[in-house]
């Protein structure tokens, strides 16, 4: 893996640290990526499904996940983490993130991780070939491919430091905020970074000097090489050795800081926890010395950074090693944005003509299209086009529906309302507001109860035992005057029109078990027209490839329900224009059909 | 810092705490307490009686070692082992009562480089245990490089370090490896030298004190010297460093320990307190260290690295004599945090002119910075500026601001006008220049 980052990465970010992952978006939109680099955020304590963000002045949705492995089984090619957790569980994640495999490199930014936790954590890492940066960084950046959280800082100093496009420095830091402070030396004085990566403050860091350098010198994008190393620590001598061992051939320019620590006794803690010299080898002047020893290129002091910089680059130009760069088209970050206050992801009516996802109006609407009213039902309500034997079950489903006869609770109330003089839409809705747990209703419950029997594979008869605890009787079960004797009719055309039709009906054939049980109770507990329905949704998406928690958060939304809904507006209606053709006069209940039993209410 | 020292007492403290866990074969009698007078001692010796029954020793607990050799370990009245309670009371107010000069490091017997100078507060006294010099022992741990460390020598007490290489055997372990492994490893380098009936008695404690002192996050642990007799042991002398960023798991563990200055250390200022105490509360960094109060040039310098690299700048170009302080505030400071960091710098800076009659020198300076909001953090200088001005005006100040990240064109023109407004000298500067120049421009002054 010679280089870290390609413009293809794409990262699970834990914690939904909005700010660094706008970062993120805008750099994106600058340098033209195609895919946004977050796929994914974990953040445990939220109950959104998604976060919006800006993308350029649009918005894009970044979807969020409880927990790490979540995220990487729905985005499995996202294989970086960044892991902005707390110093207190930033372990935790990390490990468990090698537990999961599938990443190439994990950022940490907190600083004080317990440093035997931090210690175990960076060598099991190794051990795995995964490339830890940090933890106590800012990160790292693969100039116009990708970069992590913060570096770089906002997004004209991005640009501003040349950090948008691939220049041909390796930049290696222990400090964060020296990094940005260093593309910015670069950019004036030679022609950016190639790729970068600040290694941590903390004691214990995963990825060290050599381990980037390395990398970076099999980078061919990389012609030199900049180190910025600090007092305390040995790292830099494992960076020496490498360089006398020929591992190392292009040039590099090094400068450790905290020159000053010498006049100091240990009492005083210049910069990182890293940084500390536990013996005379540890200070920075014997780095400086050695590393010049060595043939790196070490400038008299900070101050004269710059011009060995310039130096080097211009003579790696000359050679015609570093080649002129032909500056990239950008896109320009908008300065002011504004959220959006609704979503929609069904329908745009925004061009030449109203689409339904995707599906021009005038592409579904004659017959000749092909499309039937379950294909727009399809599209529509579960935006996906249904083959023809589930959409042929949707309308079945609606036409099976449709209606049940004046008596029902919502066709009389209908019918009363229309008889008041009200229109056809306070009709209707009076007769709507009926349906709930006890009228339509059923088919949600008999999905979700009967699924959840299936999904924890209970027996009929713990099945039945778990509703008696539960205090519910079973949704879908039962009918007024109908037996295994004497069908329902509806039912077994469902039934019937799912055996021929559907790939396969598991659900439907437990339920039927079930209900051998039930009926073998009392003969009327069969399964109804609702439990038909509701069984066989669940039967529908789960050959059409759902996964039980799409699934789940359908029947949560009340889509099963919804159905019922459609079918028995269709019903109300010609109930509605029944009364007006008929102009029934206003409706008043017969008193002698009211027990009164009104009682003086007692004074308190 | 992650590293940090605890008293002996707190080490024994510790280790006594978890005693069963680690050292079941083993006693540990833990009769030990600490002192800061000898009314305090004869206190303790209502509560501790043993106080009163065994002859005693007593010695500084300060974390420093060479107690010997400076002639700080009492043990002897008239002759070893005869120290009654009234002696260590007294020996502890007398030793007390004024300041002393420790050296730290000794040549042989003779003391090298210079002493350190200040009040001895706190004293361990423990029984005086009568032994012979072959049950005395030594072990410590600690990490070097990536690996963790376990020395062990059949010779214990204070002459162990001459000689190091002959007498102490090293055994080095990864991180990694499994506790059976390094249970093999320790029984397999067992100190040639070991007692053959102390061998398999020496391996379990070996084996429960590198436990401990990895499952305890200890950074450094060393018993100097442990006795060992049969299933008794005692601990002599200790010295310990807990990894400090391992406290929020610890809590339990450690119990309440404290983290004291080193000897002869001044003590941190009151200003230095308030800046650690802030610091500990916020998710941001503020750091402040006194290097010389008097001197001519403070900084103010947002960011770890870059303050070092303003630190070395300053002592290249100018000479530690004129650098006052070392500090840095990072990591996205509030208004808040950033005004009282500010105020404490600026009222340590203004209590006395420069004593030859120069401006002094402030160097706000700064890296361009990754997410941290220039113009909000300097909103608190400014604050503290204005708060100040009068008093920076007498004492003379030159002010010298370099930073990027941001929202810094926002702030550097707020603290210009500000600065100007209030009638203070101010030169600001933004990421055209090069982050240390302004040094060189204040010293060319």
């Amino acid at each position: 893996m010679a280089q870290l980052f390609t413009k293809k990465t794409q990262a699970i970010f834990w914690n939904n640290n909005k700010t660094a992952i706008q970062r993120m978006l805008d750099y994106d939109y600058t340098i033209k990526r195609e895919t946004p680099s977050v796929a994914a955020i974990v953040a445990p304590t939220s109950s959104n499904k998604f976060e919006k963000f800006f993308y350029g002045s649009d918005e894009i949705m970044i979807p969020l996940y409880k927990s790490t492995a979540d995220a990487k089984l729905a985005q499995p090619q996202a294989d970086v983490l960044l892991n902005f957790a707390s110093f207190r569980t930033a372990y935790d994640v990390t490990m468990e993130a090698l537990e999961l495999g599938g990443f190439k490199s994990i950022m940490i930014t907190a600083e004080g991780i317990p440093e035997r936790l931090a210690r175990a954590m960076n060598a099991h890492a190794r051990s795995l070939g995964v490339t830890v940066i940090g933890p106590a960084t800012v990160g790292g950046i693969a100039p116009g491919a990708f970069k992590i959280a913060n570096v770089g800082g906002t997004i004209e100093n991005i640009v501003q430091s040349k950090l948008h496009r691939a220049g041909s420095c390796g930049l290696v830091t222990r400090s964060g905020g020296l990094f940005n402070e260093l593309s910015n030396i670069i950019s004036l004085n030679a022609d950016g970074i190639a790729e970068g990566v600040a290694i941590g403050g903390d004691r214990f860091v995963g990825s060290v000097f050599i381990d980037n350098l390395l990398r970076m010198e099999a980078n061919p994008e990389v012609k030199y090489m900049l180190l910025l190393g600090e007092v305390g620590g040995t790292e830099e001598y494992k960076v020496i050795e490498a360089v006398k061992e020929g591992k190392l051939k292009k040039p590099i320019i090094a400068w450790c800081i905290g020159t000053i620590a010498k006049h100091y006794d240990s009492g005083v803690q210049f910069g990182h926890a890293g940084a500390s010299a536990n013996d005379d080898k540890e200070t920075a002047e014997a780095k400086n010395a050695a590393m010049k020893a060595a043939g790196i290129h070490v400038p008299a002091a900070f101050n004269n950074l710059p011009e060995i910089i310039s130096g080097i680059y211009r003579e790696l130009h000359a050679e015609g090693i570093i080649k002129d760069i032909k500056e990239p088209s950008l896109n320009i970050v908008p300065k002011t944005r504004r959220s959006k206050e609704f979503i929609c992801t069904i329908s745009d009516d925004r061009g030449e003509e109203a689409h339904y996802c995707g599906y021009p109006i005038s592409s579904v609407a004659t017959p000749d299209t092909g499309f039937t009213i379950g294909d727009v039902m399809s599209i529509l309500w579960f935006k996906k086009r249904y083959p023809r034997w589930a959409v042929d079950f949707l309308e079945t489903v609606l036409k099976t529906v449709a209606d049940h006869g004046p008596a029902v609770s919502g066709a009389h109330n209908a019918k009363v309302t229309a008889r008041a003089g009200k229109d056809v839409i306070s009709s209707l809705i009076a007769g709507l507001l009926t349906i709930g747990p006890r009228f339509g209703g059923a088919i949600d419950g008999a999905a979700k109860y009967f699924k959840y029997a299936d999904d924890n594979k209970l027996s009929p008869q713990e099945f039945l035992a778990y509703m008696k605890k539960e205090g519910v009787p079973i949704p879908g079960i039962g009918h007024r005057i109908k037996s295994l004797k004497n069908p329902d009719l509806r039912v077994e055309g469902l039934k019937k029109f799912a055996k021929e039709n559907f790939p396969s009906t598991p659900l439907l054939d437990y339920a039927l078990t079930v209900e051998q049980l039930t009926t073998s109770k009392k003969e009327n507990l069969i399964l109804n027209v609702d439990g038909t329905i509701g069984i066989l949704m669940v039967d529908m998406w789960r050959s059409l490839s759902y996964a039980d928690d799409e699934i789940d958060v359908f029947i949560d939304a009340g889509a099963l329900n919804a159905f019922f809904i459609l079918g028995r507006s269709i019903g109300f209606i010609g109930h509605i224009l029944d009364e007006k053709r008929l102009a029934m006069p206003m409706y008043r209940h017969p008193m002698d059909d009211i027990l009164y039993d009104v009682q003086k209410a007692p004074e308190l | 810092m992650a590293q940090k020292a605890i008293r002996e007492y707190d080490a024994k403290s510790i280790l006594a705490k978890h005693w069963d866990k680690y050292f079941p074969d083993f006693t540990y009698a833990y009769e030990t307490v600490i002192v800061q007078n000898g009314s305090e001692l004869k206190k303790a010796a209502k509560e501790n009686t043993w106080l009163k029954d065994k002859k005693l020793v007593a010695k500084p607990d300060m974390l420093f070692g060479k107690r010997g050799k400076n002639d700080l370990v009492l043990f002897r009245d008239s002759k070893p082992g005869d120290v009654t309670l009234a002696k260590a009371v007294s020996w502890i107010d007398e030793k007390s009562s004024k300041e002393q000069s420790v050296y730290f490091s000794f040549d042989g017997d003779t003391p090298v480089g210079e002493a350190k100078v200040d009040m001895l507060t706190h004293f361990i006294v423990e029984p005086f245990t009568p032994h012979k010099q072959e049950e005395e022992y030594y072990i410590s741990a600690t990490c070097v490089g990536d690996a963790d460390m376990l020395y062990m020598s059949a010779e214990g007490g204070m002459e162990v370090e001459e000689g190091w290489e002959e007498k102490v055997t090293e055994v080095a372990f990864d991180i990694t490896e499994s506790e059976e492994e390094i249970a093999k490893k320790i029984k397999a380098n067992i100190p040639k030298d070991v007692a053959k009936e102390d061998k398999e008695a020496f391996t379990k404690f070996a084996i429960g004190f590198f436990k401990a002192y990895r499952e305890l996050n200890f950074a450094y642990l060393e018993i100097n010297p442990f006795v060992l007799q049969g299933k008794k042991i005692e601990l002599l002398d200790m010295v310990a460093k807990l990894d400090d960023t391992a406290g929020f798991m610890m809590v339990e563990e450690w119990g309440n320990v404290e983290y004291p200055t080193s000897f002869g250390m001044e003590s941190k200022s009151p200003e230095v307190e308030a800046i650690e105490e802030a610091d500990a509360k916020t998710g941001a960094s503020l750091k402040l260290t006194l290097l010389k109060p008097d001197a001519r040039i403070w900084t103010m310098v947002a960011g770890g690295g870059a303050s070092v690299v303003y630190a070395d700048t300053i002592a290249d170009l100018a000479g530690i004599e004129d650098l006052a302080n070392y500090g840095e505030y990072s990591g996205g400071p509030t208004t808040g945090e950033t005004k009282f960091y500010a105020e404490t710098l600026l009222d340590l800076m203004t209590r006395k002119k420069d004593a030859k009659g120069r401006d002094k020198i402030l160097i706000i300076g700064g890296a361009i910075a990754n997410f941290t909001d220039v113009a909000k953090t300097f909103t608190g200088i400014i604050q503290a500026f204005e708060n100040y001005a009068d008093k920076m005006k007498k004492i003379g100040i030159k002010i010298y601001v370099r930073r990027g990240g941001p929202n810094y064109e926002k702030g550097l023109k707020d603290i210009k006008e500000a600065a100007d407004r209030l009638g203070l000298y101010i030169e600001v500067y933004g990421p055209e220049t090069h982050v240390t120049d302004i040094v060189r421009m204040a010293l060319a002054k």
